[in-house]
């Protein structure tokens, strides 16, 4: 059930090549078990998207892992925040879990080293802000992908923000 | 505080409301568990988005235990302004939460009277836990049962795989 909010075309794809230099954030939102099908993607630019969708979906696996490592360890550092999951050598990965299992995926290139760890954590806090108003909104059946534009112009902003 | 009594009074009229609507439509009998099951289904909507809410800014839970301790204490607070009076726990799954003066029946009476009519106004809140307890990624069965009022006992009985 992958539910994909921007359609890619073939020959966008052909034209532009993957560039560093550009700064790219792609940001997903999973649902929980069973099912993790994201409720939510964007990105900037739009080429090369399915690279993204690919790197969030590797990252789910890392995100699984500590969380339940956090059950195992009984920590009493239980935050939501997970920090870095992964740097490759082209960009680094970013998670964030709530309480009610909703997995925040936040993909930054690794050129943009001017976006600190405190930067990310506000962008998460913001993201769960406005994830709590959407599933307040009478509108939205829980486990729809989000279709609002509140949600959409906070994301696009962020997005703006962090480029 | 006189804001406390509007979603009593929303309540009150929200059962009125829909047990009116099916006795319009034909047999009373048949038709009491749909009005029961809309009354859950909409508590249960409510619970989802008030969790998403209030857990915001709390850390993550350890255990079943730790999650049925929030519903009894700051869940609670927040929608019936006091905590759950008893908590009780046969480690298997099954927890039965008590509040000995239940906001929505203390207007009732405080014995047996009207005790039959007692279930209908349970509904809605017991759809209220199983949503909150489903969007924390527990799914169960959740029923009340009165004896004596205001009294009011809630079963929540954790659905394993």
């Amino acid at each position: 059930m992958h539910q994909v909010r921007l359609q890619i075309k073939g020959s966008d794809e052909a034209r532009y090549s993957y560039s560093i230099d550009v700064q790219i954030s792609a940001v997903l939102q999973y649902w929980s078990k069973p099912k993790n099908y994201p409720l939510f993607i964007r990105s900037v630019p739009v080429q090369n998207e399915l690279k993204f969708h690919y790197t969030v979906h590797t990252s789910l696996d890392v995100v699984e892992e500590k969380i339940s490592a956090v059950g195992k360890a009984m920590a009493d550092q239980r935050e939501l925040y997970l920090g870095l999951l992964y740097p490759t050598e082209d960009y680094k990965v970013y998670g964030y879990v709530t309480n009610s299992k909703v997995k925040f995926v936040i993909v930054v290139d690794s050129s943009n080293t001017s976006l600190r760890d405190n930067e990310i954590r506000s962008m998460f806090r913001k993201l769960h802000n406005s994830f709590t108003d959407v599933m307040c909104n009478p509108f939205y059946n829980p486990g729809d992908t989000i279709q609002s534009k509140a949600f959409d112009s906070i994301v696009s902003a962020m997005m703006v923000q962090a480029s | 505080m006189a804001d406390d009594v509007l979603f009593e009074f929303l309540h009150m009229e929200m059962v009125y409301h829909i047990y009116k609507d099916q006795a319009s439509r034909g047999e009373m009998d048949k038709d009491r568990a749909t009005c029961v099951s809309t009354l859950e289904g909409m508590g249960f909507r409510v619970g989802q988005g008030l969790i998403e809410r209030f857990t915001k800014d709390s850390p993550s839970f350890k255990d079943d235990l730790d999650v049925m301790k929030f519903i009894c204490k700051d869940f609670w607070i927040n929608v019936f302004r006091k905590q759950i009076d008893n908590l009780r726990t046969n480690h298997q799954g099954t927890y039965v939460l008590q509040d000995n003066k239940f906001a929505l029946l203390t207007q009732f009476s405080n014995g047996k009277q009207y005790l039959e009519e007692a279930p209908k106004y349970l509904a809605y809140s017991c759809g209220l836990v199983r949503g909150a307890l489903s969007n924390l990624g527990m799914d169960c069965v959740v029923t009340a049962e009165v004896s004596l009022m205001p009294s009011c006992k809630f079963q929540v009985v954790i659905q394993k795989i």
